[in-house]
């Protein structure tokens, strides 16, 4: 990780020279085309709005595919549904008010400052059900060569799903938790196709990938929780002995070490949490920060040969870059169904202390 | 600069996409758990247990062909071998039968030739006495005749057994 902690380094180099170059630039905070027409271009806030999650989907240019807009109003307690394309937003804002709630940088707010709950079928839970049916449609397609008696050698598709099938059960699930692993698989391998097909449609630069859903704190912080709940719901009696009285220790050293290990139930998923979600918004910073370089140098259309040397730097930089968060896609994806298996594994050993009798 | 964006909301979970999300992911999971993952996963823990079962047994009918064939093998040597002991047996109880049945009949033949031998000694001897016996006959007869012509006489009488006297 320490060569995406380099480019996240650059990221901040073009950032900060950003910073300077364009200090002099008037900005009306109130009318963001300014901003886009002044010919300044932001990496910082493109950058930021491509990372996070929108109530639209961008195709092409100004194209995009509207999306459901759900609002549940806490203050008045009422419902608010729209397509996302009745405020005609244009780079996430709108200047036009539905029913009190108006759309701005990708949020909707009320007019009256209600509190509200965006449950909004945005483009991440758009990505995330696309993703879901992609691998639907795969696991469906290759289920029938599994049907009973049929033991022939896996071909086609089924010869590329398989193996990962495989190493998901067998070297991530049955090294790590033991004779106990064929209850975990199902989950396991949810959690590693889940994870694993969402990052890789992430990367897919164009609609209808590109959508950073795995990259995004919600998403991270349902999947840690759940397995947090499979770690800690079917733990075995020794791993709870472990953590209140951890067995051959002396009593004084408990008071410390037993706050420890309580804490350590929580810290496991929420490191899961963080890296899956730190790793993911990391690669996808990378790439925007590359593919900036290109406007930044052409300074939007302004300079060509500026966009040329950015494109020329730019250009191998990304194919780099793309082709390592292709291995991180699969990675996170490993490790994070590794180390949940590893922390199922603890909680499922039976340990037989010899020498505490 | 005014910018859009802050780094807290990129930090702050979004309620509304966590539920989807939770939503989603547990729908898949319980979807593909029930109907993808759990039967692959055990199609593929069969078929992992019968390639291993037939592997094992396909090591068992070889190691058990090999016994066999060298089973066969000691059979053919030992045929092989019998077959070989037949037939010098056969041969020598041949030459034994030829040479019993040659010496029998050669004896058997001696003693015709023997039995033979007898009768035709006996025989000659029967014939030798046939003839001693008929010439003697004959010779009385002849004897008698010369007797009763020679003694028609007195003279003749007296002169004869005075010679016959003479004689003994």
């Amino acid at each position: 990780m320490r060569l995406q902690t380099l480019l996240i380094t650059l990221f901040l180099t073009i950032y900060s020279s950003n910073l300077f170059s364009t200090n002099s630039v008037n900005v009306d905070s109130s009318n963001t085309e300014a901003v886009q027409h002044d010919g300044a271009y932001d990496p910082v806030e493109t950058i930021m709005h491509h990372v996070q999650d929108a109530h639209e989907f961008p195709i092409i240019g100004d194209l995009a595919l509207p999306l459901p807009i759900i609002i549940y109003n806490k203050t008045k307690g009422t419902f608010f549904t729209a397509l996302s394309s009745a405020f005609h937003p244009h780079h996430g804002t709108s200047n036009k008010i539905i029913d009190g709630y108006k759309y701005e940088h990708e949020h909707i707010a009320s007019v009256d400052n209600d509190s509200l709950i965006d449950l909004s079928i945005t483009k991440n839970v758009f990505g995330m059900f696309l993703g879901m049916i992609v691998v639907f449609v795969i696991m469906f397609s290759i289920r029938k060569h599994y049907k009973e008696g049929n033991n022939n050698a896996p071909k086609g598709l089924q010869g590329f799903i398989e193996p990962l099938i495989q190493f998901v059960a067998h070297d991530i699930a049955k090294q790590n938790i033991g004779k106990n692993y064929l209850k975990f698989v199902p989950y396991l391998m949810s959690v590693f196709f889940f994870i694993l097909i969402n990052n890789l449609l992430g990367l897919i630069p164009i609609f209808p990938g590109s959508a950073n859903v795995t990259g995004n704190i919600g998403f991270t912080l349902v999947l840690a929780f759940l397995s947090f709940l499979m770690i800690n719901i079917f733990a075995k009696k020794d791993y709870w002995g472990h953590i209140f009285a951890m067995p051959g220790v002396p009593k004084p050293v408990l008071f410390l070490l037993t706050p420890l290990e309580i804490i350590g139930i929580f810290i496991k998923p929420i490191a899961l949490m963080l890296r899956l979600f730190g790793n993911i918004i990391g690669g996808h910073i990378t790439i925007l920060s590359i593919a900036s370089l290109v406007f930044i140098l052409g300074q939007v259309g302004k300079s060509f040969s500026g966009a040329l040397a950015g494109g020329v730097i730019a250009v191998p930089l990304l194919i780099f870059v793309n082709a390592m968060e292709l291995f991180v896609a699969f990675l996170q994806a490993y490790v994070f169904t590794l180390l949940t298996s590893i922390f199922i594994g603890i909680a499922q050993e039976e340990h037989h202390h010899e020498g505490h009798h | 600069m005014i910018y859009f964006f802050s780094a807290t909301d990129l930090i702050t979970p979004n309620l509304g996409y966590s539920f989807w999300t939770l939503l989603a992911f547990v729908i898949f999971w319980l979807i593909m758990g029930k109907f993808a993952f759990r039967p692959i996963v055990a199609s593929i823990e069969a078929r992992n247990k019968k390639i291993e079962d037939e592997l094992k047994a396909a090591q068992n009918a070889r190691a058990e062909f090999e016994s066999l064939k060298s089973e066969r093998e000691n059979m053919e040597r030992e045929a092989r071998e019998e077959r070989t002991r037949m037939l010098l047996d056969a041969k020598a109880e041949v030459e034994n039968f030829k040479a019993a049945e040659l010496k029998k009949s050669k004896e058997e033949a001696e003693k015709l030739i023997e039995k033979a031998k007898l009768e035709i000694e006996s025989q000659k001897n029967a014939a030798i006495q046939e003839v001693k016996n008929q010439v003697g006959a004959l010779s009385v007869q002849i004897a008698e005749k010369l007797v009763q012509d020679k003694l028609e006489t007195s003279d003749n009488q007296t002169a004869l057994i005075n010679k016959l006297i003479a004689q003994a």
